[in-house]
């Protein structure tokens, strides 16, 4: 019985073994490489569902996980999130509140646009989880003095 | 009376004295400014000053040789609005660009723009990056430029006009192979990072604006935008890195080529802009 399992397990293990290698193969040679999911353009700032990028330096945000941490709701009267607004997270299977910091929607004209959507892990009273953020934050954010102060506070640059 | 009377003489003589003295210690002064030499030994040497630089009229660059450039913002779009509209509009643009030196560039070029920002530290904000693409007409011109600060790619779209822009510099002129450079998002990170204390690099205001030839490498695909297609006709990516030459093939299947020979998306400003640069330059130098 226990063989079966075991021979069924190596069988059920080969075909991803094969398509991990074909993939390793298909990297270093560097014409072609297609990503096993799809992606679709950038639709609207941050929403349910939206995978984003942790930027600060917390344990929680910085370990490996096999899914990125995703946008399960968003605190504001319509469902978009913008900087400066709060979202909750399902990060390495737990719920975590965070705030904006940064999104791929171009928004007002001289305001910054960046590059991916960022992060910043936050407890239920406003303050940050992690010790500093590399990454530069919207000098809009500044605003917010009074809320998120400490999260101004261990920013190290502002854009 | 006669006692503050010779007093008062007193003092006139002395101060007529003290006033010859002076007019003598002038002129010797003057005089040996004037030599290079130093004449007196009686007195202390005067403070020196520095000459004042002298003026360099470069007799070598005429006015006809000075490249002219006229900012793609003053070219009206074809549209039935009145030609009034335009020209009030230009009136304005000209009214700012009195005020704020709008310098010459093109997209590709590495600039430095000040704005004021009320949030910022010192209430001003600078930001050095390349400029991808130019865009709008009239007072709402607009230009992103885009830099990688921190591993982190950061696009500002800056408006021309804006009240709020102190200062734009020129750090690097020069053109590219496209108008536009949005697929700079899909290429490597090396070729969106500018040093932001990077130093201006000087360039003539003669002759040609010179052309960055580099093809950039992209990263592997998906991209933002399918750049391969005809409608973007990009020249500066190395597609024969990235795609195979079937994939190439496959992407002239979106090809128009009935496009370049439809007179009515025919649009010659050859004589409008001629017109138009001969205006700017006439009430620039007002």
């Amino acid at each position: 019985m226990i063989r079966t399992h075991t021979v069924f397990a190596v069988v059920m293990a080969l075909p991803q073994l094969s398509r991990s290698i074909t993939g390793l193969l298909v990297e270093t040679s560097s014409i072609v490489h297609q990503r096993t999911f799809s992606v679709s353009a950038v639709a609207a700032a941050i929403q349910k569902m939206t995978r984003v990028r942790v930027v600060d330096n917390s344990s929680l945000g910085n370990t490996p996980y096999h899914r990125a941490p995703r946008v399960i709701h968003v605190y504001t009267k319509n469902g978009v999130g913008k900087v400066g607004d709060r979202v909750l997270l399902a990060i390495k299977g737990q719920k975590k509140k965070a705030l904006i910091v940064g999104h791929k929607m171009p928004g007002e004209r001289m305001s910054p646009r960046f590059d991916s959507n960022n992060v910043v892990l936050i407890e239920d009273n406003g303050n940050p989880t992690g010790t500093r953020i590399k990454v530069p934050l919207p000098t809009h954010l500044r605003t917010m003095e009074g809320d998120y102060s400490k999260v101004l506070a261990i920013a190290s640059s502002f854009v | 009376m006669a006692a503050c009377v010779s007093v008062l003489d007193k003092c006139m003589f002395s101060l007529r004295l003290l006033r010859n003295l002076q007019l003598q210690n002038e002129r010797l002064l003057s005089t040996s400014v004037c030599r290079p030499a130093p004449g007196n030994n009686s007195e202390q040497p005067p403070k020196f000053t520095p000459p004042s630089k002298p003026v360099i009229i470069d007799k070598t660059q005429t006015a006809a040789s000075l490249r002219q450039f006229l900012s793609p913002e003053f070219i009206p779009p074809r549209q039935r609005t009145d030609p009034f509209k335009f020209s009030i509009e230009r009136k304005d643009m000209i009214r700012r660009r009195k005020v704020l030196n709008i310098p010459e560039f093109y997209v590709g070029s590495i600039l430095a723009v000040t704005m004021a920002d009320p949030n910022a530290n010192g209430k001003t904000n600078r930001f050095v990056g390349i400029c991808i693409q130019r865009g709008g007409k009239g007072l709402g011109a607009t230009f992103v430029l885009r830099n990688i600060i921190d591993n982190q790619g950061v696009e500002i779209c800056y408006e021309l006009y804006s009240p709020r822009i102190q200062k734009i510099e020129v750090l690097k002129l020069e053109k590219r192979l496209d108008d536009n450079l949005m697929y700079l998002r899909d290429a490597l990170p090396e070729y969106s990072t500018v040093d932001p204390d990077m130093k201006p690099v000087p360039f003539s205001p003669t002759g040609e604006v010179p052309v960055n030839k580099m093809k950039v490498k992209m990263r592997p695909k998906p991209w933002s935008k399918r750049w391969e297609r005809p409608k973007f006709n990009i020249q500066g990516i190395r597609f024969d890195l990235s795609l195979t030459p079937e994939q190439m093939e496959h992407a002239q299947k979106w090809a128009q080529p009935w496009q370049e020979y439809d007179m009515l998306k025919e649009y010659d400003t050859s004589k409008l802009e001629e017109q138009l640069l001969s205006e700017v330059q006439q009430e620039m130098s007002k």
